[in-house]
């Protein structure tokens, strides 16, 4: 069938059809600016529609590849391929999920040079969906090093006041460490005659070549993940890129690190990967511990959150790297809430900046006598932060704690301390912010969520709590491949596959 | 062995040089008799000459060695000539507006572009080190004048003579080690130096007469550390012929390198690779911490083309197929990025003259959206960002080094690259992030539509152009092999 065999093709492009239409409508006046933003709209959400279509079709019973289309295309070494599994399929729908909503919060808040703020967006849509998408490595790189110049741009342009120098470190950080993975990538290409992910996934590379390419890809992806102590371009990107930047940038962005490992460090360099475990679990478990003591004393709403996503990496990558079944299911499930719950959070963050245009923790108080809706709202997302069981958040790092457990109980003790960190700053952000007397005279006008923001809040409280209450839908998603990937992972490392 | 003269047919393979040698001349003839007021139309044959010349070697199927071996045509001469032949035309079409601001509005200009140009194709197809000479130096001494075409202005006058002088130097080391070389081998023809060369022991006064062309060479291409001149050459010289000295030249005379590097001194390969990677670094890691204090756009491509230089020199460090391959592939995307980026700056004239540094284009993006537009993405490029064309140009290059095992120039590269962005994005953040300060008119239909078609196939590389110029630079690199 036409449609299901081009559906990733369908799918990763269609976003730029939008583009076009954008580019194409005449006029600035408010006209062209409100058929700009429908343009917008409706492309994100059918691009959305054809993502679900794509996951009710997914088998979720075998490991291969689906909807798989190969053709060679530049020259021998470049090919055209595209597929998923069950890694990847539900990143896809993440970001069909997340973008519509990044229009809707964008709706009002962007005031100015609309036509480009819209394309951008559109274009690192069609970026995201092929990094997820794609089987040729060469195009991962192009997809995931391509999605620096939209975001660039993003904050850049559309940023706060220290936007410029957000947007340089953003873009040199991540540049330094993926031009290294490129290196890699071409030795590798060298070494197995090929760039196609499901054949090189079968290839056993020597066991000193594998120490060099894994530092190579780790440089860039745990600057991307970002992994401690590499996580220093991630606090001032997110804070002074405009809401819908913040989202894409903690909900999709952050976790093409999370994907970059489970797609080649652990399948393809295993003897690497359990080599430098414990450094991985040492960084993590800092990340964890460190970053969670540090949003305790932001006073800025969104560097706060900022933070805490550096620490919920630090559980993914934890998850990653402990290798076993519980460890990478818990791994991406982390990942996929992480990306509702954060990008909830930002949005949260982005009603009350829309009204007071401040970010200061202190600038706020009493929201809840103004705000009962939102505040409500903010409650599940940070009960969701904190990892509250019957919330989404709760699963993933169940899941990884459990993992680590089984590996080393000492990184899971310390992991632990996090969690409780994570109360600490989650809490007591929210009752900063939502309770207490309402002083502030400036708060006394402000008022609840428009009917537009519900648009954008109320779904994600819905699946924050579905999830939490049953993870199944996702859980059976990636079983079959994940189980592929860690009986993988152990024959060639040589260790008993944990949790069968 | 000198071949019998067998009738104009057996002069097929060159037909396109003395088209453009006899049309050089007609174009003379016509200007020198219609005066000044010609100069519009010259312009104007010149360009419909070159281009039908440049699809003539585009489709031209014969190929062959003549004038007792001295010019070759093959798959690696055709897709480099048909390279440059394009980025004169395309020079030549930047020229056209304004050409009155340039000091461009004499019937000399066009004629002596395609005088250069026809040395251009002398030197892709030169197959002797004597024609090789001359073509190089028909190129040289024609671009000189261009140089100083402006005769009014001091800072074109000083550009043309610094050129001049040192060309000259380089000239007479090139002409050094040619002499070197045919001492210590007997011959001047290429392959017949690399078959004596293949012959016993290492001949410390052969390498002495490839250091010394390769010297004279790495002038005419601006590698470090014979690129002095070419910051202020770029800066002096009327923007469009900045344009000019910015593409085809460099194609022709990196076509001349491979060419003399694989055909002549095939057999001491390792020699000229030390030679060549030392060339290449220092050009990468000098072009981009020199252009970082740059504020004159004209002086920051300049090492722009330095540092390029530099990564394609990369794909010839390797010495291999894929090497020549990457290098062939570089220059044309590398050439369509240099042609781009000049529309852009060319476009952007008013009241007070052409936009000279980065900060008169303040906020452009607001004024002149697609303007900014092309030239961002064309800064994108040339940091080598994907999807873009820039992208593809370095992926090739260092494939090749990668192949070759050179991981430290390859480390060093990409470290480089990385450092050049930071130039690069100060363009797009003064368009983009600042306000604007100046207004720019409408500019000219013509750059306009270099703009749009270059950006397409910069911004579609992998949809359009790549596929098929992968194919093509393949068969030109496989002639040499």
């Amino acid at each position: 069938m036409i449609l299901t065999d081009n559906i990733l093709t369908i799918i990763t492009f269609l976003p730029l059809v939008g583009a076009f239409f954008i580019l194409l409508t005449p006029g600035q006046d408010e006209v062209a600016v409100l058929n700009i933003k429908r343009i917008a709209l409706a492309t994100t959400f059918v691009t959305f529609v054809f993502a679900l279509l794509m996951w009710g079709l997914f088998d979720p019973d075998t490991a291969d590849f689906q909807f798989v289309q190969n053709s060679p295309w530049m020259g021998e070494v470049i090919g055209y391929r595209m597929g998923v599994d069950g890694i990847s399929v539900l990143f896809i729908v993440l970001t069909g999920l997340l973008m519509p909503m990044c229009i809707l919060a964008s709706w009002d808040s962007v005031k100015h040079r609309v036509r480009e703020y819209m394309v951008l967006f559109l274009v690192l849509e069609m970026l995201m969906m092929g990094v997820f998408a794609t089987l040729d490595l060469a195009m991962f790189y192009v997809f995931f090093e391509g999605s620096l110049i939209p975001m660039f741009l993003i904050i850049g342009i559309w940023g706060g006041k220290r936007r410029i120098q957000a947007s340089y470190k953003f873009f040199f950080y991540t540049f330094v460490g993926s031009v290294l993975m490129l290196l890699a990538i071409m030795a590798m290409y060298w070494y197995a005659g090929t760039l196609d992910i499901s054949r090189l996934l079968a290839v056993d590379f020597p066991e000193s070549m594998q120490i060099w390419l894994w530092l190579a890809f780790f440089a860039s992806l745990a600057v991307k993940m970002p992994m401690w102590p590499l996580h220093r371009w991630l606090p001032e990107a997110h804070v002074e890129a405009p809401t819908a930047g913040s989202v894409i940038l903690a909900a999709i962005l952050l976790k093409l690190g999370g994907y970059g490992f489970l797609r080649f460090s652990l399948p393809m360099f295993p003897d690497a990967s359990l080599m430098f475990s414990n450094f991985v679990f040492v960084l993590s478990v800092a990340a964890i511990v460190i970053t969670s003591v540090v949003a305790l004393v932001q006073t800025d709403v969104k560097k706060l959150i900022a933070y805490s996503s550096v620490a919920h990496m630090g559980f993914v990558t934890m998850g990653i790297f402990a290798g076993n079944i519980y460890g990478v299911q818990g791994a991406i499930f982390q990942m996929v809430s992480h990306g509702i719950v954060s990008g909830a959070l930002f949005l949260s963050v982005g009603v009350i900046y829309d009204r007071m245009h401040t970010r200061d923790i202190s600038a706020y108080g009493g929201l809840v006598e103004r705000m009962p809706k939102y505040a409500f709202a903010f409650m599940i997302f940070t009960m969701a932060n904190v990892g509250l069981p019957g919330t989404s958040g709760f699963v993933g790092e169940f899941l990884t704690l459990l993992a680590i457990f089984q590996v080393n109980t000492w990184f899971a003790i310390v992991a632990t301390l996090g969690v409780i960190f994570s109360a600490c700053y989650g809490l007591w952000l929210y009752r900063k912010v939502i309770f207490g007397a309402l002083e502030k005279e400036s708060l006394r006008g402000i008022l609840d969520l428009s009917p537009r923001e519900m648009l954008t809040i109320v779904p994600l409280i819905v699946l924050t709590i579905f999830f939490g209450f049953y993870p199944a839908p996702l859980l059976d998603t990636t079983a079959a491949s994940v189980q592929a990937l860690v009986d993988q992972y152990a024959a060639a490392t040589g260790l008993a596959a944990a949790g069968q | 062995m000198i071949s019998e003269f067998g009738g104009f047919a057996s002069l097929a393979p060159a037909y396109p040089e003395m088209l453009v040698a006899v049309g050089a001349l007609a174009l003379l003839m016509l200007g020198v008799f219609a005066k000044r007021e010609a100069s519009t139309l010259v312009t104007g044959m010149a360009i419909g000459l070159l281009a039908a010349v440049a699809l003539f070697v585009a489709f031209q199927p014969s190929q062959g060695v003549l004038f007792a071996g001295g010019f070759i045509n093959d798959e690696f001469a055709r897709f480099m000539k048909t390279l440059v032949i394009a980025g004169s035309v395309f020079a030549l079409v930047l020229s056209v507006s304004n050409a009155q601001d340039h000091g461009l509005n004499k019937f000399e200009y066009p004629v002596l572009v395609v005088l250069a140009t026809l040395g251009m194709m002398m030197m892709v197809s030169a197959n002797d080190l004597m024609s090789l000479y001359v073509g190089l130096e028909l190129q040289s001494l024609a671009l000189y004048v261009v140089a100083s075409i402006k005769r009014d202005s001091t800072r074109a006058t000083e550009a043309g003579l610094k050129y001049f002088v040192l060309g000259a130097l380089s000239s007479g080391m090139l002409l050094y080690g040619a002499s070197l070389v045919y001492g210590f081998t007997g011959h001047t023809q290429l392959d017949q130096i690399a078959a004596a060369a293949a012959l016993g022991d290492r001949n410390i006064g052969l390498i002495f007469g490839l250091v010394f062309l390769l010297a004279g060479i790495a002038f005419k291409i601006s590698a470090v550390p014979f690129h002095m001149w070419t910051p202020d050459v770029y800066e002096g010289a009327p923007t469009p012929v900045t344009a000019f000295f910015a593409s085809a030249p460099k194609v022709a005379a990196m076509a001349l390198l491979i060419r003399v590097a694989f055909e002549a001194f095939e057999p001491i390969a390792r020699d000229w690779q030390q030679v060549v990677i030392f060339l290449s670094i220092a050009s990468m890691v000098l072009a981009s911490f020199a252009a970082i204090g740059q504020n004159n756009l004209k002086r920051l491509m300049a090492y722009s083309s330095i540092g390029h230089i530099g990564f394609a020199l990369v794909g010839l460090s390797a010495g291999s197929l894929v090497g020549v391959e990457g290098v062939a592939i570089y220059m044309a995307i590398y050439m369509a990025m240099t042609i781009g980026t000049f529309a852009c700056i060319l476009a952007l004239r008013n009241e007070n003259g052409y936009v000279r540094t980065i900060d008169d284009l303040a906020g452009l993006a607001q004024g002149r959206p697609f303007v900014a537009a092309m030239l961002a993405m064309f800064m994108f490029s040339l940091v080598g960002l994907p999807p873009l064309a820039g992208f593809f140009a370095k992926w090739y290059v260092f494939l090749a080094a990668m192949e070759a095992q050179l991981f430290i120039l390859a480390v060093i590269g990409m470290l480089a690259s990385a450092v050049s962005a930071f130039y690069y994005l100060r363009v797009v953040k003064v368009m983009y992030f600042d306000e604007p300060t100046a207004t720019y008119p409408v500019p000219a239909v013509e750059l306009r539509v270099v703009m749009g078609l270059v950006g397409f196939l910069v911004l579609s590389y992998y949809f359009t152009v790549g596929g098929p110029l992968a194919r093509l630079a393949h068969e030109a690199a496989g002639s040499l092999f």
